[in-house]
């Protein structure tokens, strides 16, 4: 594999895209979303967060120009989370809510 | 390691790889790839408390909301810009490393450490205001400024609402203590390289502890990108 040297510009817009996208967070925080405010807001913030840290892992983490197996890699650490995520909430999400409904 | 004026070691001009790699690329994917793998068990192990939360979280809205709101936001999104700043010159440090600018690989690193001491300063500032505030679990918490949520009914008694909360900011201290720690081991390991730079360990040839250095250090950024809106981000609820 060659060692592809990503130029600094590269660097700099996507550090100009983390910083415009940490607005975006942070405007997420003080906006007013409506009935349903919870589950936007919060979608709203994990995505922007998302799109946060898959910039910094194929920029700065240089994974886009890496080789396949690197990608394999990365991929797979966050879809096991994705499994323990998602398994771990089906239990508790599933559970029965009776002894005081939502809980305080 | 091939040294010296051997015949591998001429054959392959790449400056030199252990005897085990067919060439120094192979080596540089292999290092790579051990840190990515090292990297996913990270992913797991902050996972795991973030899965916590998340449960707990869903579990206790009102009260880890109300914990929230006693959270410094601004300290927290100060924090997030200071460590984006500081994976730009990581980045930049690797890229100086690449090319063979040794002053310049080293005035990065140097920089990326100032960065994250200005994080773990701003974390420090902000512990001590929570402890003045009786928000540490356990060790200094003022249970008596949660009162029950305002509401038609009570569902949960007022002293059992305190303990939600105090759970909040157990998760508050161990995500973000965990979170520190990594940061000052980062910080070490730049340390490290910056005193193996000054010696000329580095070359455009061979950098890749620069390399792998950077992959950890954003991680951990990345860990704090999630962090931060899970934890301080007051999303307006009901």
């Amino acid at each position: 594999m060659t060692n592809h040297i990503v130029p600094v510009k590269t660097y700099l817009r996507v550090f100009a895209a983390l910083m415009v996208l940490l607005a975006a967070t942070i405007i997420c925080a003080k906006l007013q979303f409506g009935v349903h405010g919870f589950a936007i807001g919060t979608t709203l913030a994990f995505a922007i967060a998302f799109i946060k840290a898959v910039l910094i892992v194929l920029y700065f983490m240089h994974v886009r120009y890496s080789p396949r197996i690197v990608w394999i890699v990365a991929l797979a650490g966050f879809f096991w989370l994705g499994i323990l995520f998602a398994l771990t909430l089906c239990d508790y999400l599933s559970r029965s809510r009776f002894e005081g409904a939502f809980g305080y | 390691m091939s040294h010296g004026n051997s015949p591998e070691r001429l054959a392959k001009d790449d400056g030199g790889h252990a005897h085990q790699f067919d060439d120094a690329s192979q080596q540089r994917n292999a290092a790579i790839l051990g840190m990515w793998t090292f990297l996913c068990t990270e992913v797991l192990f902050f996972g795991a408390v973030f899965v916590a939360y998340t449960v707990y979280r869903y579990r206790y809205p009102h009260a880890f909301y109300l914990g929230a709101t006693r959270l410094k936001f601004w300290y927290g999104a100060v924090n997030t810009a200071v460590l984006l700043c500081s994976s730009l010159t990581m980045a930049l440090a690797v890229h100086a490393a690449a090319a063979g600018r040794r002053r310049s690989t080293v005035r990065f690193l140097i920089f990326t450490m100032i960065l994250g001491v200005t994080f773990l300063c701003i974390k420090a500032l902000e512990y001590h205001a929570e402890w003045e505030d009786g928000l540490v679990p356990h060790y200094h918490f003022n249970a008596a400024q949660f009162t029950a949520p305002p509401g038609p009914s009570q569902i949960v008694p007022a002293p059992d609402y305190a303990a939600n909360v105090e759970l909040f900011f157990c998760f508050y201290f161990i995500m973000t203590g965990l979170h520190a720690l990594h940061m000052v081991v980062g910080i070490g390991i730049m340390a490290i390289l910056v005193a193996m730079a000054l010696r000329g360990r580095f070359s455009a040839r061979y950098y890749t502890p620069v390399e792998v250095s950077g992959l950890y250090w954003h991680f951990v950024d990345i860990v704090w990108v999630f962090l931060f809106p899970l934890l301080y981000l007051l999303i307006q609820f009901d």
